[in-house]
C-alpha cells in the first residue's frame, strides 16, 4: 500500500467512524410505541382530512412552517417566516416569498425543492381529486419557484394573512416526483403512495395496515443528524379512548396516547398508578350551544321551516327577543358543566373566540356566574307569565324548546343538566339526540343535520385550524346563511345577519396589523356574545397521555400534536 | 348426494343476487355521509368535492351494477392473477371496489386482516367445540350430578356475561394487577422463533378465552339437551339389551345421532369466524375483519360495509349448504336424492 493511498484509506475510516458517531445518536432510543385509538386510514392527508391522518402523516411529510405550543408560527422548512418587514412580503400583501432551507432532502435521498411545494398545489387543487385541505390555497392565483430553493406565491387579491398555503400539519409538502402520476380523478388508484409518502419528516413509513397498525423507521437523511432518537415507531390504532389511556396510565404498554375525551374522575384515578401522566394544550375548540334565528315550525314547508328572510318575516317567534336568549345563558352553571364533564381537560368559557391570548376578549367573564333570579325576571320583563305547570307562557304560546345535539355521554348528560335549569326558569325543554354520522353529515335530504338546524337551539364544538381567526369569525356573515338555495351548506348556522358584523368582517379582511386585526376579532366576538348568538359552554383542550418514560413532549393544540417528535427521546 | 348439491348451488345463485341488492340498497339508502367525521374546519363546498370524487353523485342504478361488477368479475379476476401470475385482459385499468375512507382495495384490506381474525377466533371456536362437546357429553350422561351442576352455573355465565365484560375484567386482572399478558395485540407480531411464539401464544390468550367461554357455553347446551334427548330413545335400550359395551352406545350410538343439531350450530357458527368478533376484536385491539366492518360503519365506508356484508352473506349460504351434506354423512337415513 503506497502512503498516499494510505493516508485515503485512513481518512475514509475516519470519515466512516464521524459518520457513525453521529449515528449513534439517532435512533439510540430504539422503538417508541404511540396509540390513536382511532386508526389512520392513509397517509396522505389530502385525501382524507381526518385529524387522525393528519397527525400520522405529520411524522413523515411536512409543511414549510408549522405551528408551535404557544401558537407561533416557527419556520420547518423554510429558512425563515416571510414578513412585510423582511421583504418576503409583499408591501401590497399580494405575494409572499419563501426561502428554503439548504440541504434538505427526501427520505429517498433525492433534494427537495421549490418545484415539490408548487406540485403539492397543483396535486390538491387539480380538479375531481376531491383534495380535502383545498381551502388552504383558496385565493392563491398562482405559485412558481423561482429558483430550486425559492417558492413564490402569488393571491389574486391581498391577503393580509398569507401564512395558509404550505403551513401547518394539514397543508404538508409531497414529492413530485412520487405523486406525478396521481393527480386529480387518478390520486384514490395510488394506493401504494398513498400509503408510503416519501418525505422530509424524521420518519419513513415501513409498513402501512390501513385502519389498523403503522411501523415507521427513523429517516437516513433527516437534516439534523442526530434525530430522530428514536429508532422505530408503532403507531397502533383501534380501541375506545379510555383502554388507550389504560395501557399508558396503567400497564406502560404504550408510550404516547391520543386525544382522551374520558370522564373527569376516571382519567385521575387512572393517573394514580403513576405510570403516567396527562397533557392538556387548549386551542380554540368550544363546545356551545347555537340559537336558531329562523322559525324551525314543523308546519312550515321545506322552503320556510328554519330559511332566512330578509324581511324578517320568519324570525324565530320566541328566541328572536334578546332577552329569551340572555336568560337562557345565565339559568346555566358553565363551571359545573365542566367539573362534571371535562374537569382538567376543560375550562368554562364566555367567548366563542378564546384564543389565542391576543383575540381572547375579557368583556364577556360574568357568565360564568349562574343567575336564575335574573333569568326569571329577565323573562318577566319580557312578557313571558308563569303558567298553572310552571311553564311560562306568552300570548297562548308555551315557552318550549326543542334542544339537538350528536349522541356522545357527556352531550347527553349536558342536556339533561341544562333541561333542568331552564325548567327551574320555566323553560320546557324537549330534548333530542342524533348519531354523529346524520348529524355531521352534510346529506342535503336529511332533516337531521346541524346545518338543516330543524331545532331552537342545537349544541356541538367548533374551531378553527391554525391561528388566524379571519375566516373563523366570517362564519356570521349574512351572506354565510344556510338554506335551500345552497344546498343547505353555509357556514352561518345561527342564521345570524347583523350588517354592523358584516362591516367589522369586511374590514377584518383587508387589516393587515396584527393588533388592529386583534382588537376586530375581540369586536366581532363581543358583539357576537352581546347579541347571545350563540352560548359558549367549554374551552376543550387537546388531552393526551404520555408515559413517565417519554420526555420531549410539548402539548400542541395549534398544530399537530407530534409536531416535535423529532425531539420525543426517553427519559434517563 | 351431487345432483343435490348442484340444484342447492344453483338456487344460491339469484339467492345471492337478491341478497347483493338489498344489502346495497339499504345502505345506499340510508342516512349517511362518508364526511360527516371530518373536522368541522372543512369548509361545505369542500366537502361537496370530495363527496363527488368518490362517484356520489352518480345515480343508484349506474352504482349498483358498478358495484356488482366489479365485486363479482373484477375482483376474482385480480384474486386469479395474483395467485396464478397470469394476467387477463386489461388488467392494469380495471376498476376495483375502492374502501372511501382509505381508498385502497376492499379486498387487500380483507386479505391483509383475515390471519389475524382466523387465527384468534378461529383458535377460540375450535378451543370451544374441543371443550363444549366432551362437557356436553359428560352433562348429559351424568344429568344433575355435582359436574352437571358445575358445567351448567359456568355455561350460564358465559352465556349471560357480555363479552365486552369478560374481557375487561380479564385485561384489569391479567394486565393491570398481574402485569402478565398484553392487553393490545401486536398484529405486527412475526413468530419467528420459541420466545415469539410464546409471546404470540401470550397476546392470543386472553381474546381467545373471551370468545371460548361465549362459544363454548352455547354449544355444550346444545350438546346436552340433544343428548338427553337420544339417551332415552328406544334403540339405545336396544343396544344396551344387545349387550354392547357402556362406551360403544354412548360414545358411537348415542354421540353420533346426538351430534345432528349439534353440526348445524356448529357449522351455522362458521361464517360468524370469517365475520370476526366485532366487539372482543375492539377491546383487545386484534384489528381483523369485525374492526373492520365496525370502522366502515362509523366512518361511512359505504364500499367497504358493502363487500363485508356481502361477503357474509355468501359465507352463510355455503355454510348452510355444507351443514345439509354432513346430514346425509351423519345420518344415513337422510337422502337427498
Amino acid at each position: 500500500m503506497t502512503p498516499l493511498r494510505r493516508l485515503l484509506v485512513a481518512s475514509v475510516a475516519c470519515a466512516a467512524m464521524t459518520a457513525t458517531a453521529a449515528q449513534a445518536q439517532r435512533g439510540a432510543d430504539g422503538q417508541l410505541n404511540i396509540i390513536y385509538w382511532q386508526a389512520p386510514s392513509t397517509m396522505n392527508p389530502f385525501l382524507s382530512g381526518g385529524t387522525k391522518e393528519v397527525e400520522a402523516s405529520s411524522m413523515v411529510i411536512e409543511p414549510l412552517a408549522s405551528y408551535d405550543n404557544d401558537g407561533n408560527i416557527v419556520p420547518r422548512l423554510a429558512v425563515e417566516l416571510p414578513t412585510v418587514e423582511n421583504g418576503g412580503v409583499s408591501a401590497d400583501l399580494t405575494s409572499i416569498t419563501w426561502k428554503l432551507k439548504p440541504g434538505v432532502k427526501w427520505s429517498d435521498g433525492s433534494d427537495f425543492t421549490a418545484e415539490d411545494a408548487v406540485f403539492t398545489w397543483k396535486y390538491c387543487t387539480a380538479p375531481d381529486g376531491g383534495c380535502a385541505q383545498s381551502s388552504y390555497f383558496e385565493g392563491v392565483a398562482n405559485m412558481e419557484a423561482v429558483d430550486p430553493l425559492t417558492l413564490k406565491i402569488t393571491f389574486a387579491e391581498p391577503k393580509p394573512f398569507p401564512y395558509t398555503a404550505l403551513v401547518g400539519a394539514e397543508s404538508p409538502i409531497i414529492q413530485k416526483k412520487q405523486f406525478e402520476n396521481c393527480m386529480g380523478a387518478k390520486a384514490p388508484e395510488c394506493t401504494q403512495q398513498n400509503f408510503n409518502p416519501i418525505g422530509t419528516g424524521p420518519f419513513v413509513v415501513k409498513e402501512f395496515r390501513a385502519n389498523d397498525v403503522i411501523t415507521l423507521e427513523a429517516n437516513p437523511n433527516y437534516r439534523e443528524a442526530d434525530k430522530p432518537r428514536f429508532q422505530t415507531v408503532l403507531f397502533k390504532g383501534g380501541g375506545d379512548a379510555a383502554s388507550a389511556a389504560r395501557s399508558v396510565l396503567e400497564t406502560g404498554e404504550f408510550d404516547y396516547a391520543w386525544n382522551l375525551q374520558i370522564e373527569p374522575e376516571v382519567l385521575e384515578r387512572m393517573e394514580g398508578a403513576g405510570k403516567g401522566k396527562l397533557v392538556s394544550a387548549f386551542a380554540t375548540s368550544v363546545e356551545r350551544i347555537l340559537i336558531n334565528f329562523t322559525n324551525p315550525d314543523p308546519a312550515l314547508g321545506p322552503d320556510a321551516r328554519s330559511v332566512y328572510k330578509d324581511d324578517g318575516s320568519n324570525a324565530h317567534p320566541i328566541l328572536n327577543d334578546i332577552r329569551v336568549r340572555k336568560a337562557l345563558s345565565l339559568a346555566i352553571d358553565r363551571p359545573l358543566l365542566n367539573d362534571l364533564g371535562y374537569g382538567k381537560t376543560g375550562r368554562p368559557v364566555c367567548n366563542v373566540l378564546p384564543g389565542p391570548d391576543i383575540y381572547a376578549s375579557t368583556a364577556n367573564d360574568a357568565c360564568l356566574v349562574q343567575d336564575i333570579e335574573a333569568a326569571k325576571a329577565l323573562l318577566d320583563e319580557a312578557g313571558w307569565a308563569p303558567g298553572s305547570d310552571g311553564v311560562r307562557v306568552k300570548d297562548g304560546r308555551r315557552l318550549s324548546l326543542l334542544y339537538q345535539t350528536s349522541t356522545n355521554s357527556v352531550r347527553q348528560s349536558f342536556q339533561s343538566l341544562i333541561k333542568q335549569w331552564w325548567a327551574e326558569i320555566g323553560v320546557e325543554t324537549e330534548l333530542r339526540n342524533i348519531s354523529a354520522s346524520v348529524f355531521f353529515g352534510g346529506d342535503p335530504a336529511s332533516p337531521d343535520t346541524f346545518q338543516k338546524f330543524y331545532a331552537d337551539v342545537e349544541m356541538y364544538t367548533n374551531n378553527f385550524s391554525g391561528v388566524d381567526p379571519e375566516a373563523y369569525m366570517a362564519d356570521w356573515r349574512c351572506d354565510a346563511i344556510p338554506g335551500p338555495a345552497t344546498q343547505w351548506q353555509g357556514s352561518n348556522i345561527n342564521r345570524y345577519c347583523n350588517p354592523d358584523y358584516d362591516a367589522l368582517s369586511k374590514k377584518m379582511a383587508s387589516t393587515a396589523a396584527l393588533a388592529d386585526r386583534a382588537e376586530l376579532a375581540k369586536a366581532m366576538n363581543d358583539m357576537l356574545m352581546q347579541d347571545y348568538v350563540l352560548l359558549p359552554l367549554i374551552h376543550r383542550s387537546g388531552t393526551s397521555a404520555h408515559s413517565v418514560t417519554l420526555a420531549g413532549v410539548k402539548m400542541n393544540d395549534w398544530d399537530s400534536e407530534l409536531w416535535n417528535i423529532a425531539d420525543w427521546h426517553r427519559a434517563k | 348426494m351431487a345432483r343435490y348439491a348442484l340444484r342447492r348451488l344453483l338456487i344460491a345463485i339469484p339467492t345471492l343476487l337478491a341478497i347483493s341488492f338489498i344489502i346495497f340498497a339499504l345502505l345506499d339508502l340510508a342516512p349517511s355521509d362518508p364526511t360527516a367525521n371530518l373536522p368541522l374546519t372543512i369548509p361545505p363546498e369542500v366537502r361537496e368535492k370530495i363527496r363527488l370524487s368518490l362517484g356520489l353523485g352518480e345515480p343508484f342504478v349506474v352504482r349498483y351494477f358498478k358495484w356488482l361488477e366489479q365485486f363479482m368479475i373484477n375482483e376474482p379476476l385480480n384474486v386469479l392473477e395474483q395467485w396464478t401470475g397470469w394476467t387477463i385482459g386489461d388488467s392494469e385499468n380495471r376498476l376495483r371496489v375502492l374502501s372511501w375512507a382509505t381508498r385502497s382495495p376492499v379486498t387487500d384490506l380483507i386479505v391483509e386482516r383475515l390471519p389475524q381474525t382466523l387465527w384468534v377466533v378461529g383458535m377460540s371456536y375450535v378451543i370451544a367445540v374441543l371443550i363444549a362437546v366432551p362437557i356436553g357429553v359428560i352433562s348429559a350422561y351424568r344429568q344433575y350430578s355435582l359436574f352437571d351442576q358445575i358445567g351448567t352455573f359456568i355455561s350460564m355465565l358465559g352465556f349471560s356475561i357480555p363479552t365486552f365484560f369478560t374481557g375487561l375484567l380479564l385485561i384489569v386482572i391479567f394486565s393491570v394487577w398481574l402485569g402478565w399478558l398484553p392487553s393490545i395485540y401486536d398484529t405486527t407480531h412475526v413468530v419467528r422463533d420459541w420466545d415469539s411464539f410464546v409471546f404470540q401464544v401470550k397476546q392470543m390468550l386472553m381474546p381467545t378465552m373471551v370468545l371460548a367461554l361465549a362459544n363454548a357455553s352455547q354449544i355444550s347446551r346444545f350438546m346436552r339437551a340433544s343428548m338427553l334427548d337420544n339417551l332415552n330413545q328406544d334403540y339405545v335400550r336396544t343396544a344396551r339389551a344387545k349387550g354392547l359395551r357402556e362406551r360403544v352406545v354412548v360414545l358411537v350410538h348415542v354421540l353420533r345421532n346426538s351430534l345432528i343439531p349439534v353440526v348445524t350450530v356448529i357449522a351455522l357458527g362458521v361464517p360468524t369466524i370469517f365475520g370476526g368478533a366485532i366487539i372482543t376484536e375492539q377491546i383487545f385491539r386484534v384489528n381483523g375483519i369485525g374492526q373492520l366492518l365496525i370502522i366502515g360503519i362509523e366512518g361511512a365506508d359505504i364500499p367497504l360495509v358493502q363487500t363485508l356484508t356481502f361477503i357474509f352473506a355468501i359465507l352463510i349460504v355455503v355454510f348452510n349448504l355444507i351443514a345439509d351434506l354432513i346430514y346425509g354423512m351423519l345420518d344415513p337415513r337422510i337422502r337427498y336424492d
